[in-house]
């Protein structure tokens, strides 16, 4: 086959693997709970691709094809690993293939799996990572740069996690009604930080971040295609939206950052921006508010200054007192502040950072920018001087802390 | 737990020190280490004087070598270290993140072995 040829093979392997992974994954350990063995299988099956695949032509199914060959290892790799009991899973795995001729027909496990991922005996830590892993396919050396975290320290940790989910008790299922808000708070949570940390990662720049965000928007696509009645789901796809539609216009020449207030709007992404629009609509048709949606829609009025050239504060801050009444984090009460600053005066909005227990904001980056924001507009220079002392120390982004530097003087 | 910040800078990061203070660089470190200092988390740390100023000693085969400059030859070469006490591994690195040469050299985070310590004193 010529290189053409073994491009496009690879193509297609990459293409199915992208799309199939998080399925294959979900549907091999859905009654083994065996997320490891899943995976193991999984990347044999996509070896045996690489090889086959360019030799024998891209099969007609490949899904089908990948499952066959995942599942076949799936088994020995179990039967290997649990030596004497074959175990009631593994069998019921075997009778399934028989049962089932058709891989069109295998059932999408994957919200279990996203359910078990964000399961509350797993460290809160690990549920984006674990997603990421487990629904996505990626390695656990990219993970470890997005979290800022050694590469074997992540590998072993997720493998810790998936001990946890075999031999914890972890059942693969959707939660009951009663427990479901909860439990479908920590996906969304671990999706949103999966989409934060893309978004902070250099974003514009740096090449790894800005496809985290996508992956985190391509995780909120797949939940909403699973849960299409969920409010929160649909609040949060349109909060990513909003901000994926504006990455063009968060940079300016070589790289330089360039703040929501002072971003071209014109430079923002209509389609994503309708898109979201779209979505909240959705969601708050459905009657049921929550955060993702008050934080969607807070973007939203941002969004709006393409539009009508101008920003309405109040709206703002009517959103903003909501949020803060479910959702009183140190990052909602900084907006909040920033929003009120803006809306009332800045007097108003370093009051609200005032109330605010110093211990809890020591490390935390955009309470000191807003800060030194406030107090460089009251004029309060030498306040204003320390407090960017303390935004640029703790900025990691250069270009954050080359723009605070030179707001600070 | 105590950890060392190595910090690897760039040739330019050394040059950095005889501009007047006022340039985007010293900025960064000065308020990185105000940050550092306030977080609660500085121990200790110097700047080390330009590597050239390095002389470094072995012996081989009981015979002294004396070599002018740093040990190893490489772009970026050592230039400070910070001493920091941190709950975690994750917490330093987050610190080492933050680190101004972290984006023009490197930043090393390494655990002091107390243990190692012990054993001479």
């Amino acid at each position: 086959m010529n290189e053409n040829g073994h491009e496009s093979t690879h193509r297609a392997i990459e293409r199915v693997a992208r799309e199939s992974y998080g399925r294959l994954v979900a549907y091999l350990s859905s009654h083994t709970r065996d997320v490891a063995s899943a995976e193991d299988a999984l990347s044999n099956a996509l070896v045996a691709a690489l090889t086959a695949w360019p030799r024998d032509g891209v099969p007609q199914n490949p899904e089908a094809w990948l499952l066959t060959a995942a599942r076949r290892s799936f088994i020995d790799l179990v039967r290997h690993r649990q030596v004497a009991e074959a175990s009631e899973p593994t069998l019921q795995l075997l009778r399934e293939e028989r049962e089932m001729m058709s891989a069109a027909e295998f059932p999408d496990d994957r919200l279990k799996l996203l359910f078990v991922c964000a399961h509350p005996a797993i460290d809160s830590s690990m549920h984006t990572p674990l997603m990421l892993q487990t629904v996505l396919g990626l390695d656990a050396a990219r993970i470890a740069h997005a979290f800022l975290v050694s590469p074997t320290t992540m590998g072993q940790r997720l493998v810790r996690a998936k001990t946890k989910i075999r031999d914890g008790g972890i059942q693969f299922e959707v939660p009951q009604e009663r427990e479901l808000p909860q439990r479908l708070d920590a996906v969304l949570e671990a999706i949103y930080a999966a989409f934060g940390i893309g978004w902070d990662d250099m974003a514009g720049i740096d090449q790894s971040g800005r496809e985290l965000a996508e992956e985190a928007i391509w995780l909120g696509r797949v939940l909403l295609q699973l849960m299409p009645r969920e409010a929160e789901v649909r609040g949060l796809l349109a909060l990513m939206l909003h901000c994926e539609a504006r990455r063009p216009a968060r940079r300016g020449p070589e790289g330089r950052y360039i703040p929501l207030s002072e971003q071209d709007s014109q430079q923002w992404s209509l389609p994503l921006i309708e898109e979201a629009e779209f979505h909240l609509a959705e969601a708050s048709g459905r009657g049921r508010t929550g955060r993702f949606q008050l934080e969607a829609a807070i973007q939203s009025v941002h969004a709006e200054r393409a539009r009508s050239g101008r920003t309405e504060w109040p709206a703002i801050l009517l959103f903003y007192e909501q949020l803060i009444r479910i959702s009183p984090t140190i990052g909602t009460r900084t907006g909040y502040a920033a929003a009120v600053a803006e809306a009332i005066g800045p007097e108003a909005g370093l009051a609200i950072l005032d109330a605010i227990d110093l211990e809890s904001v020591s490390g935390y980056q955009p309470y000191w920018a807003v800060r030194a924001h406030l107090l460089q507009r009251l004029a309060k220079t030498s306040e204003a001087a320390d407090a960017f002392d303390r935004a640029i120390g703790l900025a990691e982004d250069p270009a954050v802390r080359q723009f605070l530097l030179q707001r600070r003087g | 737990m105590q950890f060392a910040l190595l910090i690897y800078e760039a040739p330019e990061a050394f040059v950095a020190r005889k501009s007047d203070g006022t340039d985007p660089y010293t900025g960064a470190w000065r308020a990185y280490h105000k940050a550092l200092v306030e977080s609660g988390a500085y121990l200790a740390g110097d700047p080390l004087e330009v590597p050239e100023t390095g002389t470094t000693v072995r012996l081989k085969e009981g015979k002294r070598r004396v070599q002018d400059g740093p040990f190893a030859d490489t772009k970026e070469q050592l230039g400070g270290f910070i001493i920091m006490e941190l709950p975690s591994l994750d917490a330093a690195l987050d610190w080492a993140a933050r680190c101004p040469a972290s984006s023009t050299g490197a930043v090393e985070v390494r655990p002091l072995a107390p243990a190692a310590k012990h054993r001479i004193m």
